[in-house]
């Protein structure tokens, strides 16, 4: 039965990354044409034209990736046939397994039966997190490299090279964190966000990291490599860096893991600086409003209000990544590794300093 | 009891392809799946921290590292002479005898059945309170060696390398 | 029969033999220091499980100043193979065994 239980919840997981995927995919064609003023993709011919009607949701939610897999699988000449086949699996894997630890909910009780809704509950969440982001550069790296084509290679060890340095601002950001709640336990850090400030604001942590929120978002960006830091893979000057050698399923693979790392991205700053599913004044009885008045909601209610907060939070920042990707223009190559190595790493450590002494100096004290 | 076969199997046929492979690109690929697997059996030995770390640090830096020079340096598939070298045979009949010597020490040990680990053992507390209280002077020499290396690597491979 | 510690030592011994192979075996510098890496592993895990035979946590801090320290070494390490690629142009051990060319 447990293990019913954990496969229920792993595949939940896995299918809220997959649905967020495709949806993302829509929502960005339709946000940027939103952002610049045009109408975006609207067409999409089904069945040969035999129906009078033609609907832009359909083109990108279906006919987009059923197009891209019946695409030619092309692998250019002298490349290295296995890696070639292999990159696009290690660029997306470890980003799939990152929403194992990501909670959607607090618990769900069936009968005596307490569910805690989160796929793994590991002690060392956010390290696994960190650890799964490292293992992606190893599918940019190899991309690149079985491309055997000078470009896409340089694409390669470029993004592989940011995605390093940025790793270590991300790292940074999240001591801050843990330093805050003192657990690396993403579900403890979410529960841990119910409290109330002086009794009217949820304790969530961005009124206690603004600091590790905005470097956390900033090298959470430029770790998935979009704009404004996606010169490895700039659209308009290198075809597509270090994925142009891929066609069909493979491409697919690669823009996919775009769009993951958007999610994961996102999951990340609603968990950890947002409250995750917590609902404002929301317990597992009902609504404690501030003022004693109380209001009892069934536990099955409750859960549901939770989850549906998550996704909405976690839309939220999908959305707010895309808004920045088509706001800001591109950074140069030097300009990347420059914010990455001489702004965020002292900011981040400043702010881990900062962190330390504060709450070393205020031990014992409780928010008011 | 499968899945530790199933581990160690796996890890043996990664290591035996770090060593054998002629191509260096799959040596450091399957050095990053031993060292992946090494976390697992760390996973399995509870010690949670160590495991993640050994992730972090060395599958997800230490590799990349060893990719990226031998892309720098593209480092050709090598060629296989076909009887091995003069030192070859000798070699790996040593590595063959301390393999056969190591096992048998390990199995000859036969320690008691391992007892109820308690629980928090391999946590994170439990590992930061063991380094920073015991081992707090071992800690900051190790900072300080990792800014020596830091400073070693930079100034040796500055030279350009000659096209 | 369950698992005990000496399943670990075993796979623990065969790991280090493995390296000590490529290390005796291999030609190419950079898969001789993967080597060294696959030995300092498998001490790692011998560490790991006999702290965990004997419940102490001294063994899982070992292994956390070893990762640390074979972290350093392989920086410095492939920094010095990438100044000798520069002088000699080959990563081939049996080449660059004389000092002067």
């Amino acid at each position: 039965m447990d293990f019913l239980i954990s496969f229920v919840l792993a595949l939940v997981a896995l299918l809220i990354v997959l649905q967020l995927t495709v949806i993302l995919l829509w929502v960005e064609r339709k946000g940027s044409a939103l952002i610049q003023d045009r109408v975006g993709a609207n067409r999409a011919n089904i069945f040969g034209g035999l129906l009078p009607f033609n609907l832009g949701i359909v083109n990108t939610l279906m006919a987009d990736p059923l197009k891209l897999f019946h695409k030619e699988d092309v692998i250019p000449k002298d490349a290295d046939k296995f890696l070639h086949w292999l990159a696009p699996f290690i660029a997306v894997l470890p980003l799939f397994v990152t929403f194992a630890v990501v909670p959607f909910g607090d618990v769900l009780v069936i009968g005596e039966r307490v569910i805690n809704l989160q796929a793994v509950n590991l002690d060392v969440g956010l390290l696994f997190v960190l650890g799964m982001v490292s293992l992606g550069v190893y599918g940019v790296v190899i991309g690149g490299w079985a491309s055997n084509s000078r470009y896409a290679f340089l694409g390669g060890v470029r993004g592989s090279a940011q995605m390093v340095s940025y790793e270590i601002g991300l790292g940074l950001a999240l001591v801050a964190v843990v330093l805050t709640y003192g657990t690396l336990d993403l579900q403890e850090i979410a529960r841990a966000q119910g409290q109330l400030m002086w009794g009217v604001i949820p304790a969530w942590g961005v009124f206690y990291q603004p600091l590790a929120l905005v470097l956390f978002m900033i090298a959470g960006i430029a770790e998935s490599k979009r704009p404004p830091f996606d010169l490895p893979e700039a659209e308009s000057e290198l075809v597509a860096g270090f994925y142009t050698e891929y066609s069909g399923s493979k491409q697919s693979m690669f823009m996919m893991s775009d769009f993951i790392e958007v999610a994961i991205v996102a999951a990340l700053v609603t968990t950890l600086f947002f409250g995750g599913w917590q609902v404002p004044y929301l317990y597992r009885d009902g609504f404690h409003l501030p003022g004693g008045f109380f209001l009892a909601v069934p536990s099955l209610v409750v859960t549901i209000l939770q989850v549906v907060a998550f996704l909405l939070k976690l839309f939220i920042f999908c959305w707010l990544q895309i808004l920045v990707r088509w706001t800001y223009p591109r950074m140069r190559y030097d300009q990347l590794m420059n914010l990455g190595w001489k702004r965020l790493l002292p900011i981040g450590l400043a702010n881990v300093v900062v962190t330390a002494v504060l709450v070393l100096a205020l031990e014992g004290f409780t928010v008011p | 009891m499968i899945a530790f076969f199933f581990i160690a199997i796996l890890m043996i046929a990664s290591a035996l392809t770090v060593v054998l492979h002629r191509n260096p690109i799959y040596s450091a690929l399957a050095l990053v799946n031993t060292l992946f697997l090494v976390a697992v059996v760390f996973v399995m030995l509870d010690a949670e921290l160590i495991a993640m770390l050994q992730v972090i640090v060395y599958a997800g830096a230490i590799v990349i590292l060893f990719l990226f020079v031998i892309m720098l340096l593209n480092v050709d598939t090598e060629v296989r002479s076909a009887r091995l070298s003069k030192f070859g045979t000798l070699g790996l009949a040593l590595a063959l005898l301390l393999a056969l010597e190591l096992g048998v020490v390990a199995v000859v040990y036969a320690p008691d059945q391992i007892a109820e680990a308690p629980a928090g053992f391999g946590s994170t507390e439990a590992v930061a309170e063991h380094l920073f209280t015991t081992n707090m002077l071992a800690f900051e020499l190790t900072s300080l060696l990792l800014l020596v290396a830091v400073v070693g690597a930079v100034v040796m491979a500055r030279r350009k390398v000659e096209s | 029969m369950t698992v005990s510690v000496e399943h670990y030592l075993v796979l623990a011994a065969l790991l280090f033999a493995i390296g000590c192979a490529g290390v005796l075996l291999r030609r190419n510098m950079i898969v001789i220091l993967m080597s060294v890496e696959l030995m300092l592993n498998a001490v790692n895990i011998t560490f790991v499980a006999l702290a965990r035979q004997t419940l102490s946590m001294a063994g899982q801090t070992i292994v956390f100043f070893v990762m640390t320290v074979a972290a350093a070494e392989v920086a410095v390490g492939l920094a010095i193979f990438l100044a000798i690629y520069a002088q000699r142009r080959t990563v081939n051990a049996d080449e660059i065994s004389l000092l002067r060319w």
